[in-house]
């Protein structure tokens, strides 16, 4: 198990750069202009990001793109080119029916290929961890936790800080971290924002985490990018991203409402229904995600439990599928 | 009795699924009437049911995969035309249960019942002729896996008619495939129709490692074998390696659904991950299993009609054989967003962009074939041509989802579905066309016509970017697959364009329909009597076309590696000879169709719960397999006289062809 880094590493908005040579990138950046500028006519979410992590990706996207494009065009260009200029009817071009092997073209061959895989690992590699989604992003403010379940087919979400929960609807505010941990109550999904960044499994007995920061205002699409069965096309939510005001306000309406999310409620909720709507719960009963992650619905309050807060693995598994969770496995309940 | 089975079992209410039965059946009475009439039935039965000759067997395979391309596609017209129609409210023609049985069944069958048997099909049909074999080395092995993969291929087709097919994607991922929210018996239709084809291709895999390693002719080292019979000794490998592990992670899937056990449920310590896990260990070589005799497909069909020897053969057999060992590095790329660590992730990516390495070379081995050729343009060289410039796309977008930092965004997206359609459109089914075109001839002893066949190219060229370059588009829009309807108007044109590209494909599979048919009326008119119609390079077009039975009257000794080319330079490539041996043959059985047979019936009790059946047909296979090892009549011997006399009658015409056939046997005895 890997020890977590004690600080992260900073997140500055779109400048930062995978490659410690600059120019490099942003010749490549230069390079895979045109077709930037042709994505981003066409209003592509994914490539018009509001928040860090997804700037960060969608860089590194262009810059892939383009350190590949550095072998893959000349390759098409000279597809096309050979094929033409030595067709059968074309006389006058050499032809040298027992030519088949030349060291130097080989060892190219060979050689182009690996320098830019070469390149591609150094920035995969330093882009994995930098943006590895379980990685808390530093910044001044205190981060705002979500807690994500995935439904058949809808997502509730519970903000154990503030003691409220929602379905199909989550807020928060600009310029503040935040912190996703993420369940799933039935089979497997993934939580996507494409706006905002990555998007990672919702498994049932599992958590995984996910670390997102919106840098714009805006009501961002929210959905379940994995298949889950038949009410998946509605399995969509809208993730608002707000001032710190704007943020109180949400919450204020979720509190002004009567409803509790307490364990009948949860066990009606948790019956498959599709497209629906947004709701609020001004209360949430203690500890339901942890019960929801550890399939532990008896109705006892989480802290009741001898097993509560024991971290079997030291420390909470980074690794999703590391915990299985069966009926007395509270292996992830200690963060 | 009849286990979940009823007369409420098949879906009346379902007006499409309804009309398209009884266009089978009228088209199943048609040709069984017409069989009957034309008293066929023998001759199917004796002629091919009952063969273990390769090249039918291969034919028989190939035959099944065109079927079974125009069951997949229909899925997959069906999904474009939903997709292209619900936006923005409307729910299109298709309902969930509807639509998602069908782009699972797209997918199931499009690899296992479409590339699969279009791949091994083409190994049966080349690979002994080009190693210069009489036959595999396990005939009657390799009928039992023919009929093996047809029984999953008739249970997947029943499940469109009788109950229903899975609705948990191509690869069934629990806990969705798992009975609790999969309780019908479609996962079990998948489950078995697996199974069966997945035994006959590993029995399959067995036979040709054993085939290509021990049944070379004389003189042919590995470093003298033909390129693609070196895929192939890499595909089996992989083959064997790899679907072991589906076995296993399909068998502990069954467990769960029939035993009551917890390998993959959500409760009593299962852990669906594993299942993941499992399914791509095999299911990353299995891209391979099906990329790689691609790859020497095009070699081969490169290299002949730039009337040179393939560039860099040494590296393109390395270059296959680490293509090979790494596919089995790579598998977790396919869920890099399961929460792995950083650390695990870069392994898996980086190992993934390391393939792209010897992909690379291959692509600049067929680029310097080609230099200083002399390219004639048939239908096989614009597939392969075709193929190169949409394969490096592909190649791209690839390693661009190997980068787990840009997968956060594009994994299983419509990204994901146009980068692999990329590679299996623009690799493997552009393989497999080139390669019918290619070898059709020394199938059948006559050419397919170039015009249709060069509309047939065209339609799948034009069809495919039309088709897939929205989804690369889509999929930064941030459309996910799979969606049975979506709420963002700005998506739908984008989806209009794809069903377009997708009609365009319909046309090109209608003109390689148009292509064979013309095709076979015309077949006098593009008779092959050379046996070799492209001026090859290879054994396999040192026999006449079709092949006879026994391939080779005498096995031809190698020396170099593109052999035959070398014999018409020398002018031996036609030799004639004094005296023919007996040539020891293999007897028909009708042992594999029996099997096969009662295969179906095992999993049809099966997936029904239909227990007294599974135990017939389980023990009548059994019992077949019994009494085939106690039959000591499987082989023969073709007298030499006869075999002489096949061989004057071809080789008396064809020296008026050519001035290379070898002298009067009477001259050579003195030599």
């Amino acid at each position: 198990m890997r020890a977590p880094h004690p600080h992260g590493i900073p997140f500055k908005p779109s400048k930062e750069s995978f490659v410690s040579k600059r120019s490099v990138v942003s010749a490549l950046r230069w390079s895979c202009a045109g077709l930037a500028v042709f994505l981003a006519g066409c209003n592509m979410e994914v490539l018009s990001p509001k928040g860090d992590v997804g700037m960060h990706e969608k860089n590194l996207i262009l810059i892939a793109l383009g350190l590949m494009s550095v072998v893959v065009i000349p390759v098409i260009v000279l597809t096309l080119w050979f094929a033409w200029r030595y067709r059968a009817s074309n006389t006058k071009a050499t032809y040298a029916p027992k030519w088949s092997h030349s060291t130097k073209i080989e060892a190219a061959m060979w050689g182009i290929p690996c320098v830019i895989i070469a390149i591609l690992g150094v920035i995969t590699w330093r882009s994995t961890h930098q943006l590895d989604p379980y990685k808390p992003l530093v910044s001044d403010v205190k981060p705002v936790t979500i807690e994500a379940v995935a439904m058949d087919w809808k997502w509730l979400f519970i903000y154990p800080d503030y003691g409220v929960a929602s379905v199909n609807q989550i807020a928060f505010p600009v310029d503040t971290p935040v912190n996703f941990k993420i369940t799933s109550a039935t089979v497997m999904n993934a939580f996507f924002i494409p706006q905002l960044g990555s998007q990672i499994y919702a498994m049932a007995g599992m958590q995984t985490k996910l670390h997102l920061i919106a840098r714009e205002a805006g009501s961002y699409d929210g959905l379940s990018s994995n298949y889950s069965g038949a009410g998946f096309s509605d399995m969509r939510f809208k993730a608002i991203a707000t001032t710190e005001q704007g943020f109180q306000d949400w919450l204020a309406k979720a509190k002004a409402g009567a409803a509790t999310l307490d364990l009948p409620t949860y066990q009606a909720l948790e019956q498959p229904s599709e497209k629906v709507p947004v709701s609020y719960y001004a209360t949430v009963a203690p500890g339901l995600f942890e019960d929801i992650l550890h399939k532990d619905m008896d109705g006892k309050p989480a802290g009741d439990k001898p097993m509560e807060g024991m971290p079997m693995h030291g420390e909470p598994a980074h690794d999703g599928v590391a915990v299985a969770a069966s009926h007395n496995d509270h292996a992830q309940a200690a963060e | 009795m009849f286990g979940k089975l009823s007369l409420s079992s098949i879906p009346f209410d379902q007006p499409i699924v309804m009309v398209t039965l009884l266009m089978v059946a009228i088209g199943g009475a048609a040709l069984f009437g017409g069989i009957t009439y034309f008293r066929k039935w023998g001759y199917l039965w004796n002629e091919w049911f009952t063969t273990v000759d390769h090249k039918k067997i291969g034919i028989m395979y190939v035959i099944l995969a065109l079927v079974m391309l125009l069951r997949g596609f229909a899925d997959a017209i069906m999904m474009r035309g939903q997709q292209a129609l619900a936006a923005a409210g409307d729910q299109g023609y298709l309902p969930p249960h509807h639509f998602d049985q069908i782009f699972s069944a797209h997918g199931t069958i499009m690899i296992f019942f479409m590339a699969m048997p279009f791949i091994v099909g083409l190994m049966n049909l080349i690979v002994p002729l080009q190693i210069g074999a009489r036959d595999v080395a396990y005939p009657f092995l390799n009928s039992l896996s023919f009929w093996l993969t047809a029984s999953g291929v008739v249970l997947i087709m029943l499940s469109l008619f009788i109950g229903e097919f899975s609705t948990a994607g191509w690869l069934a991922y629990p806990p969705l495939s798992e009975l609790q929210f999969s309780p019908g018996v479609g996962v079990d239709y998948y489950i078995w129709a697996l199974q069966l084809s997945g035994l006959g291709t590993t029995l399959s895999g067995i036979n040709f490692i054993v085939t290509i390693l021990r049944m070379r002719t004389p003189g042919m080292t590995l470093m003298k074998m033909p390129v693609f019979s070196w895929t192939a000794l890499v595909t089996n490998v992989l083959i064997v390696a790899a679907f072991p592990i589906l076995t296993v992670t399909l068998a502990l899937l069954g467990a769960d659904r029939y035993l009551g056990m917890h390998f993959f449920t959500n409760d009593l310590g299962g852990n669906a991950m594993m299942y993941v896990n499992l399914i791509w260990i095999w299911g990353h070589p299995e891209v391979y299993i099906l990329m790689v005799p691609c790859f020497g497909v095009f070699s081969e069909i490169i290299s002949t009609f730039s009337g040179k020897p393939l560039f860099g053969y040494k590296s393109m057999v390395w270059a296959t054989v680490a293509i090979g060992v790494l596919s089995f590095l790579v598998w977790l790329h396919h869920f890099f967003t399961m929460g792995s660590g950083a650390n695990v992730n870069a392994f898996f990516g980086i190992a993934t962009m390391v393939i792209s390495i010897p992909t690379g070379v291959k692509v600049f081995n067929w680029l310097f074939t080609m230099y200083r050729g002399r390219i004639r343009f048939t239908v096989p060289v614009l597939w392969t041509i075709g193929f190169m410039v949409t394969f490096v796309i592909g190649g791209m977008t690839g390693v661009l989802l190997a980068v787990p930092g840009a997968d956060f965004v594009l994994h299983n997206s419509l990204f994901l579905i146009a980068h692999f359609h990329n590679m299996i459109i623009g690799g493997v089914v552009f393989g497999c066309l080139a390669a019918l075109n290619f070898w059709f001839p020394k199938a059948f002893g006559f050419k397919l016509e170039e015009r249709w066949g060069k509309w047939s190219f065209w339609c799948w060229l034009v069809g495919f970017y039309v088709a897939f370059f929205p989804l690369y588009a889509l999929g930064f829009m941030g459309a996910t697959r799979r969606m049975q309807h979506y709420d963002n108007p700005a998506w739908q044109p984008y989806f209009v364009v794809a069903f377009i590209g997708a009609a365009i494909i319909m046309a090109g599979i209608g003109f390689t329909v148009l292509q064979i048919a013309v095709s076979i009326r015309n077949r006098a008119a593009n008779r092959d009597l050379t046996g070799d119609p492209w001026g090859g390079r290879t054994l396999e077009w040192a026999t006449s076309s079709p092949a006879p039975f026994y391939n080779f009257a005498v096995l031809p000794e190698v020396s170099e590696l593109d052999q035959f080319w070398a014999d018409k330079e020398h002018k031996r490539a036609y030799p004639r000879h004094a005296h023919y041996a007996d040539i020891h043959m293999p007897r028909n059985t009708g042992v594999g169709v029996v099997m096969g047979g009662l295969a179906t019936v095992l999993g049809f009790g099966l997936i029904w719960h239909i227990w007294w059946l599974a135990i017939l047909g389980l023990a009548g296979m059994i019992g077949a397999f019994i009494a085939r090892s106690y039959d000591r009549d499987v082989d023969y011997y073709v007298p030499g006289a006869e075999v002489e006399k096949i061989e004057r009658e071809r080789l008396v015409p064809l020296s008026k062809l050519i001035d290379q056939v070898g002298a009067a046997p009477a001259e050579q005895k003195v030599a």
